[in-house]
Formats: C-alpha cells, structure tokens, sequence
C-alpha cells in the first residue's frame, strides 16, 4: 500500500478520497434515514479540506465512516490507500479523530490523558517526553499538567483533546466540528495549531464545522446539504461567484438598523439578511440592488456594494426553505395590557447593583451594575467560565446573589421573587423540554405551571402554533423534532404566559445557520412589540442584533455598550473596520485599556443603572 | 513491551484511577456491601426473639409455676402474667401479645396421675394466625419449651412416664436454629451479584455517554484490550468486596465458615466472572447509564433475588419455575457459599456447581466479547 503511495507528489497526493458513499440509518416501521446520498470527494496531504453544512446534512456521519466508526451502506471510503472498513484498524493506528466531545477523561489530569492516548497509540518510551514537550507547549498547557480534564475551560479541553489525536504524530487528522461551544479566542488558536502542523509535517486535515467563517481559513471547502456534496472548491472560487450581490445598507436618518433588517428579511430576490458591523448586510439572488430598493420602498438609506465572504455563498447556495418566516402584525408576544403592567417606579426592566457570587473563596461575578432597559435586546457576551451563565441564572432567581441588589421587572428579586418570576420568561440552554410529551402537550404544562388556564390556555397555544409554525408537528414528540423545531418549541413554552423580560441562554449553540437567522429575526419582531430580551452568546457576531451587551471576563466588566461603541474600542490604522470578533479578541487579550472602556461606555450610550 | 502489553497498561492505569477519582465505583463495591450486610443482617433475622406471649395460669401448682418459669427464662419469650383467660383475650385482640398460653386448673392433678384417665396435662396454646410463617415459629418454641421441660421432669422421676407432648427435634449444620448462619453466606451472593453486574454495566454506558468511547475506538485498541481492561480492575475490586463481607459475616455475624479460604476465592472468582461478563454484555449492548442500571437490576438482581432459593425454597416451587431456576448463577453459588461456610470444602457438592459457574463465566465473557464492537453501530 505505501509503495503505491509514495509514488504520488507530496503537495497533491490524495490521502482521503470517497467514492459514492451512501449511509442509511434504520427507522423503525419507516423507510430507512438516508444521511449521505452518493458522496465522492478527495482531501490531498499538506491541505486543510472543511466539510460545511447545516445540521443533519451529513458532516458527522461522513467523518466517522472515514475514521472507521460506521460502515458505508454502500460505496466506499479509502484514507491513505486503505478500504475504511476492512482495514480499520491499521487506518486507526495512523490517524488522529477527535470527536465532537473531545473524548476526555475528566477525572484524569491533562498529562495523564495525554499518557493514556500515548500508550493507546504505541508511541514509544524514549520517544514521549519531547512529543509532549511540544504538544504542551503547542497548546499552551504546559502550566496545567497536573489539573484535571473535567476542571478545564472549554477552550482548553478542546486543545488538550487536540494534543491527545496528535500524541502519534498522525498521517491524517480528522476533526469533527472542533470548535463548537468554544469562544472565539480559543478558536483563533485552534487554527493556529492546526496551520503550524500541515505546514510542519505535511499531514491531511479533514475538518467538519459550522462555523462559516472557519471555511475561509480551510484550503479546499466541501459545501454538503442534506447527505449530498452540493460544490467543492477553494474559498476564493466560491466567493467570486458572488460579485456584486452583496450589499450593505447603512440606515441614513433615525431607523435602527435592526429595523431595517425587518423590512428586507424574506422579501423576494433576497437571499440573506444579516446585521454586521452596524449595517445590514444583503444578498441578492442576482447581481444589482434592485430587490433592496424595492423592498426599502423609499425609506432613506444608503447602499454600498460589499466583498463577499464564503458565508454569503453558503446561503445562497443551499436551497431555502419555502415559507420563509413574516412576522404577523395582529398576533402579538405581549398583550396590549400586559404591556401597560410595567412598573413605573423604574425604569429598568432589569437592574443589577455591585453583584458579586462567591462560591467559596473564589468570586464568580465580582462588582457587576449594569442595566436594560424595557423594550431593549441585552446581549451578555463572554468566553467560557466568564461568569455569564452565573450572573443569568441569578437574574432569573435561580441561585441567590452573594451581594449587591438585583431588580427584574420593579421587584427586587431577593424579597419578591415569584411575582417577578411570573413577568420572566426564561430558556435555558438544554431547552429543557420534556421529550416524551408531544408538542401540545409540553405547551399545555409549561402554560398550566405559570397559571394559564381555559380559554387563556387555548388562545395563548393558537398563538405559539400560529407564530412558530408549530402546528403541523403538534402530535409529534419533542424529542423527535429536529434541532430548530426544538428551539421554536422551547420559545413559545417561554412566551406563553406573556412575559415582559425574556431570558434565552445560549438560544443558538447547536443550531444551524439558518435557524440562528430565523431565531434572530423573531427576537427582533419580540423587541419591537416591547418584550425586554436578555441573552447569552458565544457567537460574536450575534452581538450585532444586541441594541447594547456588556463583555465579561473572569466575573467583571470589561466592556459595556452599543455594538458600534464595542467595535471602536478596537478600531485603529490597521483594523479600519473591526468586527465583533477582533473588538472581543482585543479586549480578552488585554490590548484595550479598561479606562478606555468606561469612557466608551458613558460617551456612546446613557448610563446604564451603574451609579 | 509489546505493544499489546502498552495498551492495557495505559487501559488499566486509566480505570484505576477513574475508580480511585470518582468515587461512585468505590460506594458500589466496598460501601454497598457492608450496608447491605447490616441492614440483612440484623433487620431481616428470621428467629423471633422476646415475642410477647400472655401466660394465663389456672393452676397454682409447683409444677405449673416451673413451667411457667420456663417460658419466662426463655430469649424467645417475653411474659405477660394474665389473670383470666378474658384479660388474655383481649391483651391478643390489642396485638399486645402474639400468642396465648393456658395452663389449664388440673394441670397438677393430671400430671400426678390423680385424674381419671391419668394420660395428659395439656397447655393450651392460642396463636395469633394472621402472621402464618410467625405462628408456626411460635408453635414451635412452644413445643419446644414443654418437651424440654416433661424431660427434665422426667430425668427427675417427677412425672409420669407415659406423657405426650415429646417433640424430637434435631437440626443439622445450622445447631443453633440460626437464620442468620443460612442468610449471610446467601446475602454474599446476592451482593456480587449486584456489585458484579452493575460494576461493569455501568462503566462502558458512562463513557458512551460521555463520548470517550468513540475516542477510544479510533486508537488501534482491540476488542480483547476493551474486554480485559474492563473486567480485570473491576474483577479485583469486586473481589475485594466479597472478601470484606466474609469478613463481616464472621467477625460480626459469628457466621462459622468451615471450608477452606483457597475455594472461596477460586470459586467466588468463578461467579464473580459470570456476573461481570453479564454486566459487560449489557453495557456493551444498552449505552445509556440509567438504562443499563435497570436492566442490571431487572435481568440481573432479581432472578438472583428469587430464583437462587435463598428467600423461595426452589423444591417447593412449581416445576417451570424450578427449570427457570438452572439458567441463574446465583443459585450455583448459593449452594456453594451455603456448603462452604456450614458444611466445609464437600467438592462433591462444590465441583458440579463449580462446573456450571464455570461454564456461565466463559459464556457471558464471549456474548460480551462478541457484542462490543470497534464500531458505532
């Protein structure tokens, strides 16, 4: 076999190829799943290939066929010139997977993981001191040796699942959407990593993401859609497809961008709306603005063409859903006399005063005052273990504050909790659902516990059905929906009881690109009706659809404000026109001053409840 | 070092210290076992000790105040004196005694010879029925405290040769009419058997559900490295177990144990195999932790429970369920312990039973080995 190999070229030898790959899972008293419908591709050595596509579209499966986890149902995968199935185990002995988990032991420390993954792998004694030197070094881990997997940041199992695929120096390193649930600083490295070893080694990276960002990074790019390989090509091709369809639209009086987001999201000839850098970023089906000025209908706003990315190919690319979402004016989140209940006494719909959690001697939220006001999209932004989970589950009377005051909808949340609970709807990150329950039935319970009853009840559930489209799937079981179905469901179950404050922790974390647009399209509609939302993500560039977020770090404060006030705090010579991530990046790594912050902070918004 | 030999290094290194790290392994094997031993052996004792029993004495006699004294001197006893036969009713009917024993006026007098026809001097005895397997207990002391007593009398000459109540009772292996002796050496099993089985059932489940599975299936791990990598850490620690209740069931049962410690252990390995191999099939098979506990329980624990004639008499139990019975290993190693700790190392009983329990570990062992698979589906 490695004869044959080695009469290739080094820089094009193909180390992965698949040939009409078909994978059909088994249904019960159903026609069987069929995740991958006659793929072929072929990744070289020394290139880093990416595999995109939405949820369900095959990504996963493909990759564990390669790594000899499941059989072809037929075609075949060969890695390194060997049939994935008969020889997986000698195929498993030359590469390096890391799954979607990571595959870590928590309760072993960082070395002896990496010792575990050695001695699996047969890497020799005399050999191991040096490799681990430089994977610790590579991964910056050196300093935690001795701690234990399980008490690691997100971004740091990730590195260290990382080393433990590349403790054998592999031949071909496949990598199943890595970067998932990991903060932008964190993914930055990754790559890194990764770039250091095709460079240095010359080894094949197979990588799965859905992060369409991450696709311009790779050299070569398989787009997949619903188990078939739809394009394949370098970034470059894909974006020059785009010429002249993309646009940004500046808004040039009082409009927020956001609504102007609103008006162009599904109308016809436009393919993709999205809120960046403060403007509203559109694709057009063909090249020429013609669908934006139409769908502006006169409004005053200016129109400047834009360098398309590969996220603007990928949307264009996949066939859309028919039906795309409208919002209705006549059903409504919040009833007309719900709205009028607000407390006039404050005018925050939540306020926080030195908030400071301890959990034993360490501080998980040290001196946190910031406020939202009613009617406003909050976005709580921070890499993992920043604190922000923390502080969102004690603004919803989750866990008790160790200091300082906390008002959610004019009560104070440490003498009246329930009755601020009853203006509170909250999501939380699992969606927690109850699987077995069909969907009606979930809407019923979750109804029934905040007092919703008779006719209230009926009305309350014709409105979720209407305004998520969940009618058609009432019978069907929750656990059995697909992922944004899921996220719709937990939504409405949220809204039911016609919450003033809503509360959505990690709402888009597992969820494609399609319904991450979707899901920010209805917030916006909720925003305008005067709902308060409150949110946590990981995905920076969602901060955008924030009307102003605060960034945390290790239980503090590090920046507060409108997305365009974040943005110029990293603005400079070189970075004229910095994105969420760079303004994120800049502050995590310290290049901008807190005192910078504090002056962003009170020039480019009103005091936010700090005192 | 072969390479063989480096990767169950690095398999066994990692599951001792997951078991030394997460506790719930450790509270399974070791911890479990002794509360279940204590809270078996000192709640379910099958002897009745101090049951109150109303003693209504109709006769004033010497004689009948002895045998009266009898009963008091009894552990099994606790008297209350009635003085009618209505007061005793009642104090039954209140459930503050369990049984009634009257000794009629003319107790003296027959005992003596001086009534017509001069044969028995019977005590009456009433028992409160509705605890069937207590009354027949109650019964027995009873017979028991009068045939001893008319003996003595006897070896004293006092009463009359020719008298009735002569209840012969000898009890083999277990003298002392001790459950206890019968029920720790069955409790043993009964723990290994849960031990052993929820041991491996549920180490493989939690690493599918935490995903180092798949990791660990993309190395050039074989299946036979899977297999030993987890049934030998937990064969110890499962063993060490075991080891702790014997020793509990001696020193604090006083649970004589007659056989030799070299057939515990080589036997005990036997079943503790099978029991493993059982678990590692399951989990192997079933990849969600909480399911795989139920099933472990369900398939596992209670035919163990039921089926291995510790609680059931399996000869009094109808045939189908009696055929049934064969397919459980703890009914093998019922007989074993059983035999090992009140007869001693009879290898005529030990060796068939040794046989099956064999036979059973080398067949769980395969269906697990068969079943894991270096693949996903």
């Amino acid at each position: 076999m490695s004869e044959q190999m080695e009469q290739h070229g080094a820089g094009s030898e193909v180390v992965l190829s698949a040939a009409g790959v078909v994978k059909e899972f088994p249904v019960k008293g159903k026609p069987p799943l069929r995740a991958l419908d006659g793929v072929t591709l072929q990744a070289a050595r020394g290139r880093v290939t990416g595999l995109v596509g939405a949820d369900g579209a095959g990504k996963t499966t493909l990759i564990r066929i390669a790594a000899g986890l499941l059989a072809p149902t037929s075609g075949t995968v060969t890695l390194l010139g060997l049939d994935s199935v008969a020889d997986s185990l000698e195929i498993q002995s030359r590469i390096g997977y890391m799954p979607q988990k990571f595959g870590l032991y928590q309760d072993l420390s960082v070395m002896e993981n990496l010792a575990l993954y050695a001695d699996l792998r047969g890497v020799p004694m005399h050999e191991r001191q040096q490799r681990y030197d430089r994977l610790l070094t590579m991964t910056d881990l050196s300093r935690y040796t001795t701690r234990r997997a399980g008490a690691l940041s997100g971004g740091m199992k990730q590195k260290l699942g990382l080393a433990c695929a590349l403790v054998k120096s592999p031949e071909v390193l496949l990598l199943d959407e890595p970067t998932v649930g990991v903060d932008p600083v964190s993914r930055r490295e990754l790559w890194k990593i990764v770039y250091e070893l095709v460079e240095r080694d010359q080894i094949g990276v197979f990588v799965s993401t859905a992060y369409l960002d991450e696709a311009e990074r790779c050299s070569d790019v398989l787009v997949l859609h619903r188990g078939r390989l739809l394009a394949q090509g370098p970034p470059t091709r894909f974006t020059r497809e785009m010429r002249g369809r993309v646009f940004l639209v500046a808004a040039a009086n009082t409009m927020k961008p956001r609504q102007i987001y609103t008006r162009l999201a599904g109308s016809g000839g436009i393919v993709d709306v999205t809120i960046r850098s403060g403007r509203v970023r559109t694709v057009c089906e063909e090249p020429g603005d013609g669908p934006i000025r139409d769908s502006l209908n006169g409004a005053q706003a200016e129109i400047n063409s834009a360098d398309p990315t590969f996220e603007d190919a990928f949307m264009s690319l996949i066939p859309r859903e028919p039906a795309p979402f409208r919002i209705e004016a006549t059903a409504s989140a919040v009833s007309q006399d719900r709205r009028g209940s607000v407390g006039v006494d404050n005018d925050m719909a939540v306020s926080t005063t030195s908030l400071y959690k301890m959990f034993g001697d360490f501080a998980a939220v040290k001196d946190l005052s910031f406020g939202v006001r009613h009617g406003e999209i909050f976005g709580l932004l921070g890499p993992n273990g920043a604190g922000k989970s923390t502080t969102f589950r004690m603004l919803c009377g989750l866990l008790p504050a160790s200091s300082g005051e906390i008002r959610v909808a004019g009560q104070d949340l440490r003498r009246s909790r329930a009755k601020a609970r009853l203006r509170l709807g909250y999501m939380a990150q699992q969606f927690s659902l109850y699987g077995q329950l069909n969907v009606l039935e979930n809407l019923k319970f979750f109804g029934r516990v905040y007092g919703l009853v008779g006719k209230q009840l009926h009305r309350r559930i014709d409105w979720a059905f209407n305004e998520f489209g969940l009618g058609e799937w009432q019978d069907k079981a929750a656990f059995a929906l697909p992922g944004g179905y899921k996220q719709r469901l937990a939504m409405a179950a949220a809204l039911l009881h016609e919450p003033q404050i809503l509360f959505l922790d990690e709402p888009t974390s597992g969820v494609d690109p399609f319904a991450r647009r979707e899901f920010w399209l209805r917030i916006n509609g909720f925003a305008e009706q005067g709902v308060t939302v409150v949110v946590t993500t990981h995905f920076m560039e969602e901060a955008e659809y924030c009307d102003r977020m605060l960034i945390m770090s290790q239980g503090q404060t590090l920046a507060m404000g409108t997305p365009t006030v974040i943005r110029d705090l990293v603005r400079s010579a070189e970075l004229p026109e910095p994105t969420m991530d760079d303004a994120f990046i800049g502050l995590a790594e310290g290049r901008v001053r807190p005192d910078s912050v504090a002056s962003g902070e009170r020039a480019g918004m009103m005091d936010g409840g700090r005192s | 070092m072969t390479r063989f030999l480096m990767r169950l290094r690095g398999f066994l290194r990692k599951e001792a210290l997951q078991i030394v790290r997460d506790p719930s392994s450790i509270v399974l094997a070791l911890v479990m076992p002794m509360v279940l031993l204590v809270i078996f052996g000192y709640g379910v004792n099958l002897d009745a000790e101090y049951v109150p029993v109303a003693v209504v004495n109709d006769d004033h006699g010497v004689m009948s105040r002895d045998l009266v004294a009898r009963f008091e001197l009894s552990r099994n006893f606790h008297v209350y004196h009635a003085r009618s036969m209505e007061q005793a009713r009642q104090m039954i009917q209140l459930r503050d005694v369990d049984a009634i024993v009257r000794v009629q006026n003319d107790f003296s007098a027959r005992l003596q010879g001086a009534a017509t026809p001069p044969d028995q001097a019977p005590v009456q005895l009433i028992v409160n029925g509705i605890d069937a397997n207590r009354a027949r207990l109650i019964e027995g002391y009873v017979k028991n405290i009068a045939g001893t007593w008319t003996a003595v009398r006897i070896a004293y000459g006092q009463a009359a040769a020719r008298q009735a109540v002569s209840v012969q009772q000898r009890i083999w292996f277990n003298e002392g009419a001790e459950s206890r002796d019968f029920m720790i050496p069955g409790l043993i099993t009964l723990i290994m058997t849960l031990t052993g089985i929820l041991l491996t059932a549920l180490v493989i489940a939690r690493e599918w559900e935490r995903g180092t599975m798949e990791a660990m299936l993309v190395t050039p791990l074989r299946k036979m490295d899977i297999l030993l990598g987890k049934i030998l850490p937990y064969y110890f620690l499962g063993m060490l177990g075991m080891g702790m209740s014997v020793v509990v069931g001696v020193a604090i049962f006083d649970v004589p144990f007659r056989g030799s410690f070299a057939a515990l252990f080589l036997l005990s390995s036997l079943f503790m195999l099978a029991s493993l191999g059982f678990g590692l099939f399951i989990s192997a098979a079933i990849r969600i932790q909480f399911v795989a506990a139920q099933v472990s329980i369900v398939a596992g624990f209670l035919p163990a429970f039921f089926l291995s004639g510790l609680i059931f008499d399996l000869e009094s139990t109808p045939t189908a369920i009696r055929v049934v019975s064969h397919i459980v290993p703890a009914r093998y190693f019922v007989t074993i312990s059983h035999t090992l700790f009140m007869a001693g190392d009879l290898w005529t009983v030990l060796l068939p039973n040794a046989l099956v329990l064999a036979g059973m570990a080398i067949f769980f062992l395969a269906l697990a080995f068969r079943k894991i698979a270096k693949r996903l589906e």
